[in-house]
């Protein structure tokens, strides 16, 4: 058997995913990536090497069994392994799409050391979408508890949270304040890479196991967290960094400057591209730029080139290196267009004299010592001055907490910058209330705040029955 | 969904009354605060500040002026149609004590949303003098219900059709020069709160205006109504939407207020057209 598997022959790459032609695809709001076909997923699989010590699994935050799941795609049997995957992670179609595997799971791959990983994330995708077109088996649910949980926010942590504790035979009402659920997976990240049709089965799903969504429901205005605890046995606090962060630059107020929350929200919650079919308008503009590096800003200069903008920019103040994006973004808004400014930073926004932006004043940067986040920190150029002439601004550079639960609530630890302060089992400083994800962590990605709903999830079983889950 | 229970209009194809079954935000509203509604699928989300509730009967009260497509779209409901969504209630309701002497001005459509505010102040012990206006006598609405809920109600409009001639802040001013009111209270177009503003700024009296910009998601999160007040960005879904009147930048208001009006435009104009080609059903 150990001589069998030296002999193995390692196909170096990882089997590519198909996806839509760039120029093609700049200008519609249709998925860049198309996913895996059988065949794909059967070759991909095959690179697996099986390994006794499972490294990739320390690498997910929703605990999935990756050996296990992709033997079973090796050996074909592709329910088994879309089932064993959700004993875990109740939004594979999701996570496969939108996790940072190369951060994650594939960081830990045997292969990566001299290959590269095997595309975990994609056969997730891949067994994850053939459920769903082909109908979904529900996973083992426990007797009822009688214990009723609030869950606050229908964002991924919300959602694996409430899913997780329905499984554990718990009631869960979740308490969303827009008018569907989905969270950041609706309104934040765009059509073309998350189809919204696909977070909607995922929700859909989680409802089937007995979670009952209640949508226009604002926690700390229809109800307090207070109040909720007296119908509730435990809360979770889900709400997300739903704050948009400025620059606190000259000009911000100007017509036609948005905040990445805003662009994105009227794009993909609201389907301004759909304009004037869907009620609610944007300013496309003809030139924008997207100030931030990260994936937010990414999505929000491809989301501009989509709405039919002919120049889009992303302006960030270090360099290609310091990019917080993931690269694959980086590489996709590349390839569809994007222009970069480096070493810029905004100073000014000018507007005329209706209030409509013009331009943005920039300095030149140049990088200096690392900062408390180890990167190098970027110092001006005096005299370095330019005006970069845009007539559309979106100010990506990060979210904070939603204030309304903090404010409304009582005897709710906050840190300096106002997330709610909450231990690894999401114990806040509130007998009986649990938080995780981007309210407790600042703005993260999908699979830590799923990761944080499931660790709340056991802990909040453990509080309601003594069990451990 | 949420049910349409009544539907009036209070001037012909401009002004309409509407009762909806919310019982939830019924039972939380308070003075001040207002919804987000969506009138279908494909609506837009757009803020009405709260004309009244009733917490027994579970329903808030919204009157709306037909601007855009999404409220004329509205005037054509009719009691027992459906809204698909209804949050509420957002925004910060407006502060109540008793600070003695205060007067209410109400303007056009404005009037609505002063009438609960009147109310509480009422029951908090003020002596509270409503004013209330309208550009002509067919657009003015709520007398006899704004008379109840006041000590003394003075009516003007533009043209003078009705009452006496005179904008809001002509009785206004007659009104501060009898005896200075320790608060005024202002609600009704931009143009008008600013004029008010603009007096009682002269006359040294705290002006508490109830903004109405464009918003998104009404809890915070997009920054679409952004204001500049007192030097500082606030936003009016969760800062507001009363805002001390003399520390606002109602220009800065009034251009971020008009950011769509071409596409807002273009799209009632299309539903017009439709409405018209389908024999003015919708």
């Amino acid at each position: 058997m150990a001589e069998e598997k030296k002999k193995k022959v390692i196909i170096h790459n990882k089997t590519p995913m198909p996806a839509q032609d760039p120029v093609a695809r700049s200008r519609n709001f249709q998925e860049v990536a198309l996913g895996y076909t059988e065949e794909d997923a059967r070759l991909e699989a095959g690179r697996c090497l099986q390994c006794k010590n499972e490294p990739c699994r320390q690498g997910c935050p929703v605990e999935v069994n990756i050996p296990a799941f992709i033997k079973l795609i090796q050996e074909g049997d592709l329910d088994g392994a879309i089932a064993r995957i959700k004993e875990n992670n109740p939004l594979p179609a999701v996570c496969g799409r939108v996790c940072p595997q190369e951060s994650q799971c594939e960081k830990y791959c045997t292969l990566g050391a001299k290959h590269d990983p095997v595309g975990i994330g994609r056969l997730e995708r891949f067994v994850a979408d053939r459920e769903l077109g082909l109908g979904v088996t529900l996973p083992g649910k426990a007797a009822s508890t009688g214990k009723k949980v609030a869950v606050v926010g229908s964002g991924p942590s919300g959602l694996t949270c409430a899913s997780d504790l329905a499984k554990l035979g718990h009631a869960v009402t979740v308490f969303e304040a827009l008018h569907v659920a989905g969270g950041v997976l609706m309104y934040g990240i765009p059509e073309f890479r998350l189809p919204k049709r696909v977070v909607q089965a995922e929700v859909e799903n989680v409802k089937k196991l007995g979670v009952e969504i209640q949508v226009n429901s604002v926690i700390g205005r229809i109800d307090t967290v207070d109040e909720l605890l007296e119908r509730y046995d435990a809360v979770y606090l889900g709400t997300g960094a739903g704050l948009p962060y400025f620059m606190d630059i000259p000009g911000e107020n100007a017509c036609g400057v948005y905040s990445a929350n805003e662009f994105l929200t009227r794009t993909n919650l609201m389907k301004a591209y759909l304009f004037p079919e869907c009620d609610t308008p944007i300013r496309v503009g003809s030139r924008v730029a997207v100030l931030g590096g990260g994936n937010v800003a990414m999505d929000a200069a491809r989301t501009a080139l989509r709405l039919g903008a002919s120049e889009s920019w992303i302006v960030y103040r270090r360099s290609e290196a310091e990019l917080p994006a993931r690269h694959e973004e980086y590489e996709h808004a590349r390839e569809e267009g994007v222009k970069f400014s480096f070493l810029t930073a905004p100073t000014r926004i000018l507007e005329d004299d209706k209030g409509w932006v013009t331009g943005m004043e920039c300095l030149r940067c140049e990088l200096g010592e690392p900062d408390a986040s180890g990167r190098r920190s970027p110092v001006t150029v005096c005299g370095s001055e330019f005006v970069l002439p845009v007539d559309v601004v979106v100010v990506a550079i990060g979210q904070g907490p939603n204030p309304l639960v903090p404010r409304t609530t009582k005897g709710l630890a906050l840190t300096k910058r106002g997330n709610i302060v909450a231990d690894e089992s999401g114990a806040t400083s509130k007998p009986g209330v649990y938080a995780g994800g981007d309210v407790v962590t600042g703005a993260a990605t999908v699979i830590l705040a799923a990761g944080a709903g499931k660790a709340a999830a056991r802990s909040i079983h453990r509080h309601l029955t003594g069990a451990t889950a | 969904m949420y049910k349409v229970l009544k539907k009036t209009e209070l001037a012909p194809s401009i002004l309409d009354l509407y009762v909806i079954e919310a019982p939830k935000v019924a039972a939380k509203a308070r003075a001040g605060q207002f919804i987000i509604l969506r009138i279908d699928g494909q609506g837009e989300r757009i803020p009405l500040t709260i004309a009244d509730f009733d917490r027994e009967k579970g329903t808030v009260t919204l009157v709306a002026q037909r601007a855009g497509k999404t409220t004329t779209q509205m005037g054509k409901l009719r009691a027992g149609d459906s809204i698909a969504d209804f949050v509420g209630p957002l925004g910060e309701p407006t502060h109540i004590e008793n600070y003695g002497r205060v007067v209410t001005v109400g303007g056009g459509v404005g009037v609505a949303p002063t009438h609960p505010i009147a109310r509480a102040l009422k029951e908090a012990g003020n002596e509270v003098i409503s004013i209330i206006g309208a550009r002509t006598r067919d657009l003015l609405f709520w007398e006899e219900e704004m008379r109840k809920v006041c000590t003394r109600l003075l009516v003007t409009t533009d043209d003078g059709s009705y009452v006496r001639k005179g904008f809001v802040t002509d009785v206004l001013k007659e009104v501060m020069d009898e005896k200075k009111p320790d608060l005024v209270v202002a609600i009704g177009p931009q143009p008008m709160m600013r004029a008010v503003c603009n007096l009682t700024r002269e006359y040294g009296v705290k002006t508490i205006v109830s903004l109405n910009s464009i918003m998104v998601d009404g809890t915070g999160m997009c920054g679409c109504c952004r204001v500049t007040v007192g030097g500082k960005t606030r936003f009016v879904c969760v800062d507001g939407p009363d805002f001390d009147g003399h520390e606002v930048d109602f220009a800065e208001l009034a251009r971020r207020s008009a950011l769509y009006r071409e596409q807002e435009k273009d799209s009632l104009d299309r539903y017009t057209q439709r409405c018209q080609c389908h024999g003015g059903e919708h």
